[in-house]
């Protein structure tokens, strides 16, 4: 990382603020320097050489205080008008924009595109299309945050906020959740990709029903892309989830004692109403599926599940 | 030797037998005192107790951080560490740092009084001190808070973590903030020594009158939302839940309302000590006294309609947001102007180095690079970049321990031997001094170019890319550690067997100086009277045992002269340098 730069620029505003930073840093540094070098001047030429004695009775001087508070007025006043100009063209919503739908939800990131299809931490668009990402969360706050993109807003639960975009540049740049939201938190990564308009109209075709590779492939790429590898593993190791290594076919215990054979029926409510049966040993934190995963996606994903022997 | 020097020295060696420290004598004597001072060192000690548990969370929080992934903890106890660093050090260290334990201690003595104006409520606001850190400490001890210092909702209602012991306790905390506040806004009106006017108090004495305006004002609002959340949480009134069709964004408005102004409680009484700091070591008068003494007001005043600059991205409206970025540059101005004054101040002094002063410049530096960088995140289009990133993190790490922490430490450095009667050790101070501020720009300065980077805040573990500045961040806090233990150590040591301390070791010019060290419990002999400005070293000088040389070159000030007649230590000003045994 250069400790000098920005993050990679890549939406139609990034440029416009990166100036902006970049003057408020040459103000700032050349105030301090000013600043410094006085000091160190004081110091030197006013150090005390033999014993105390009266010093000099200045205590004030006016023209010295208005310049002091003038030019520092002045130059916040350009930064203030500068952030406020840059800020509200970060508002306007282009009128061609493709409306997606950002969901927060402890800890993932849910998008939803328009025709339907959706995707989880992986967010495509295509380069130069307008954007408008319509926001909020399923549970407690969260801020949805793409540096590349230098913008972020809150995640509230209950009500929609707005980022209106458009990506610049092709590339893989990191999404984060930057409101704090507990466990977590520094896990709720996802990736934003941009890419042509002819990859984006490939992957919004394989996203829905897996192109043409096999329900077990389509399952473990589920598996990664829906999430489900922030709690659930599949070398036989617990982590927040029960592990997916061999439990097709055998008896599992619940939280109120019952016991169930993990079959098709079995897995297939616990993606779509994981509180309903609750695995003994777990807290019930499994976010519902329903409406997220499409019926092939549900039967890829048991595909994977049962092979994993 | 003169009669009145004889008599003075009669004198002094009474108050070595008895002084605050050594009578009533007893454990008991201590904890039922009104004394002002001792209530001071209590406080002094509580802080100092806190900055420590604080300072460990601190260093364990990091050491988790020096690489991704778990180092030493799980993403739980991290949650929790960040949680109770931040509330510890805000709640239970910073606010009370200066005003109720070096300011207790001093501000009667800089006014000339024998001790605050209600001494039974200063006591009753230690106890409430104590009484509230319980409720945090029996919270810490009962599994933590997990929701970071600013309690945020919904989180801070669903999560099962000791959030109401915690909330509990800070609500305590700050009626014992509002009674400090109360005491000293009285005790500056009513107790001023004969011939203290307002605008020739020491400027500490400002600073801490801004304070206190916004403790008294501001708590309340603090008082009565997390009286809401302990009731959300208790029975789910509804208030901040949007289920029920409440607004969880409300509860950050109330928040700031309190905890932006709370930055200037924090603040302004470390602007307070520097004021005095840069005087006595520059042996100068104060450059602009009125514009530093009226930035303190108008700081206080302003710090109340900025608070949503900590809410651009919580889909508040455009206008509201401008309105509070523009409130916030406003507000930054006078910080500016006061900066200047103190640089102006050294112009023509007589500057000396010992570790108050060095402070002092670790502040003016520090605190300028924090002010610079509020530029950035007042500016909205800037801010939605780096709100809730390292840089904020970094940003108010230089302001707040920068600026009032380095500010603390000259403070009790400077006051130190007034306090004990000890002096301490100079080189040893030096040293520590310098790890010190090296350990904190090491610690510090990389998370603004993380944050600028992207790197979010409150993060348990993080993407490698950032993981050079990460270490490199938490080797700064080892040699910080370092710089702190050694002054643990230097202080312990001046306690116990430090050089002895005389009157007035800096040659300053405010009350404080011209009684003994330590004072008595009366604070002086007789009744104190001021004779001249606090600033005075055109005109005054009173050497290390209070012995008073006027300039007889000075020019006549009016004001002054007035103050001195009819008292019985005024002087002809016949050219011919008159000298005087203090007795005031
Ligand atoms: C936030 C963490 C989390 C995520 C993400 C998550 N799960 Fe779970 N899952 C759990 C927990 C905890 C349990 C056990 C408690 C329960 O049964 O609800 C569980 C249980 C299950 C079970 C039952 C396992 C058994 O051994 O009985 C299945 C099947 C399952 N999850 C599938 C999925 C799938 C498919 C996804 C991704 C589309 C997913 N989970 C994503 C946390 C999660
Ligand atoms: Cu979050």
């Amino acid at each position: 990382m250069n400790p000098f730069s920005m993050p990679e620029k890549a939406s139609n505003h990034a440029s416009d603020i990166d100036a902006l930073f970049f003057f408020i840093t040459d103000v700032a540094v050349g105030l301090f320097l000013l600043i410094t070098i006085v000091s160190i001047t004081f110091l030197w030429l006013y150090r005390r050489k033999g014993k105390a004695f009266f010093t000099s009775p200045i205590s004030h001087n006016n023209r010295l205080e208005i310049t002091w508070t003038i030019i520092p007025t002045i130059l916040v006043f350009v930064v203030f008008f500068w952030g406020f100009r840059s800020y509200l063209d970060m508002q306007v919503v282009e009128t061609d924009a493709m409306e997606i739908k950002v969901t927060g939800k402890k800890w993932f990131w849910a998008f939803d595109y328009p025709n339907g299809v959706n995707s989880v931490n992986e967010l495509v668009v295509p380069e130069g299309k307008p954007l408008k990402f319509l926001i909020s969360s399923e549970d407690v706050l969260h801020s949805f945050y793409i540096p590349a993109f230098r913008t972020k807003m809150d995640a509230v639960p209950n009500r929609y906020t707005v980022i209106g975009t458009r990506p610049t540049k092709q590339g893989t740049f990191d999404i984060f959740c930057a409101e704090y939201c507990g466990k977590s938190h520094s896990e709720m990564i996802g990736k934003i990709r941009v890419v042509s308009t002819t990859e984006y109209n490939k992957w919004l075709e394989e996203s829905e029903s897996g192109g043409n590779v096999s329900p077990v492939e389509f399952g473990a790429k589920l598996y990664v892309s829906k999430a489900c590898a922030t709690c659930h593993s599949v070398d036989g190791s617990a982590n927040t989830g029960p592990t997916w290594k061999g439990i097709y076919g055998k008896k599992h215990k619940m939280a109120d004692g019952k016991e169930v054979i993990v079959d098709e029926n079995y897995l297939r409510e616990s993606m779509l109403e994981p509180n309903a049966k609750v695995v003994a040993g777990y807290q019930p934190v499994m976010p519902t599926y329903q409406g997220i995963l499409k019926e092939k996606q549900i039967d890829a994903l048991i595909a994977y599940i049962k092979s994993l022997k | 030797m003169t009669t009145t020097q004889a008599l003075g020295k009669v004198a002094s060696e009474l108050q070595e037998e008895r002084n605050y420290l050594n009578y009533p004598k007893g454990i008991w004597s201590w904890l039922t005192t009104v004394d002002h001072k001792r209530i001071g060192l209590m406080y002094l000690f509580s802080v100092l107790l806190f900055f420590f548990a604080g300072g460990v969370f601190a260093l364990l929080l990091r050491f988790e951080l020096i690489a991704p992934g778990k180092d030493i903890v799980g993403p739980d106890t991290y949650n929790q560490l960040f949680t109770l660093h931040g509330a510890i050090m805000v709640f239970l260290f910073i606010i009370p740092a200066i005003p109720a334990a070096l300011g207790n201690f001093i501000l009667p003595i800089m006014l000339g009084a024998k001790d605050v104006a209600f001494p039974r409520l200063n006591l009753l606001s230690f106890y409430v001190y104590v009484f509230g850190a319980s409720f945090c400490l029996y919270s810490l001890v009962t599994g933590g808070v997990d929701t970071g210092w600013t309690f945020y909702t919904p989180y801070s209602v669903e999560t099962n973590t000791n959030v109401i012991s915690m909330t509990l306790g800070v609500f305590i905390l700050g009626f014992s903030s509002i009674f400090t506040g109360m005491n000293f806004i009285v005790t500056i009106h009513r107790l001023r020594a004969p011939g203290m006017t307002w605008f020739n108090m020491p400027l500490f004495l400002w600073g801490i009158y801004a304070t206190s305006l916004i403790q008294i004002l501001a708590t309340p609002v603090l008082a009565i939302t997390l009286v809401l959340l302990i009731l959300e949480r208790v029975w789910g009134i509804g208030i901040f839940d949007p289920a029920m069709g409440g607004d969880p964004v409300l509860y950050q408005h109330f928040f700031w309302f309190y905890s932006h102004p709370a930055v200037y409680i924090m603040i302004l009484p470390g602007m307070a000590i520097i004021s005095e700091l840069i005087a006595t070591f520059s042996h100068k008068k104060i450059f602009g006294y009125v514009p530093i003494a009226f930035s303190s007001v108008a700081i206080a005043l302003v710090s109340f309609i900025v608070w949503g600059h900590h809410m651009f991205t919580s889909g508040q409206s455009d206008l509201a947001s401008m309105i509070f970025s523009f409130l916030t540059f406003l507000v930054g101005i006078p910080s500016g102007i006061k900066v200047f004054n103190w640089i102006a101040t050294m112009y023509k002094g007589s500057l000396t180095f010992q570790a108050p002063m060095l402070y002092t410049h670790a502040f003016l530096a520090l605190f300028t690079i924090g002010g610079l960088t509020g530029i950035y995140l007042g500016t909205l289009s800037v801010d939605v970049h780096l709100h809730d990133t390292y840089f904020v993190v970094a940003h108010f790490h230089y302001v707040m321990m920068g600026g009032t922490v380095m500010a603390f430490l000259g403070g009790l450095h400077y006051w130190w031997p007034k306090m004990f009667g000890k002096m301490y050790n100079e080189t040893w101070a030096t040293v520590s001094a310098a790890l010190i501020f090296i350990g904190f720009n090491v610690t510090f300065f990389p998370q603004f170019i993380m944050g600028a980077q992207g790197m979010p805040r409150r993060y348990y573990t993080y993407i490698d890319q950032y993981q050079s500045m990460h270490a490199l961040s938490t080797y700064g806090t080892w040699i910080l550690g370092v710089g702190f233990l050694i002054m643990a150590g230097y202080l312990t040591v001046s306690l116990i067997n430090g050089k002895k301390a005389t009157k007035n070791p800096w040659l300053g010019l405010t009350l404080e100086w011209t009684t003994a060290s330590p004072p008595p419990t009366e604070n002086f002999l007789g009744n104190p009277r001021q004779l001249w400005g606090p600033y005075d070293y055109d005109k005054v000088l009173m050497d290390e045992n209070g012995l008073v040389i006027f300039n007889p070159n000075a020019p006549k000030d009016d004001r002054h002269a007035k103050d001195e007649n009819g008292s019985a230590t005024s002087h002809k000003r016949d050219g011919k340098t008159t000298t005087m045994k203090q007795t005031v």
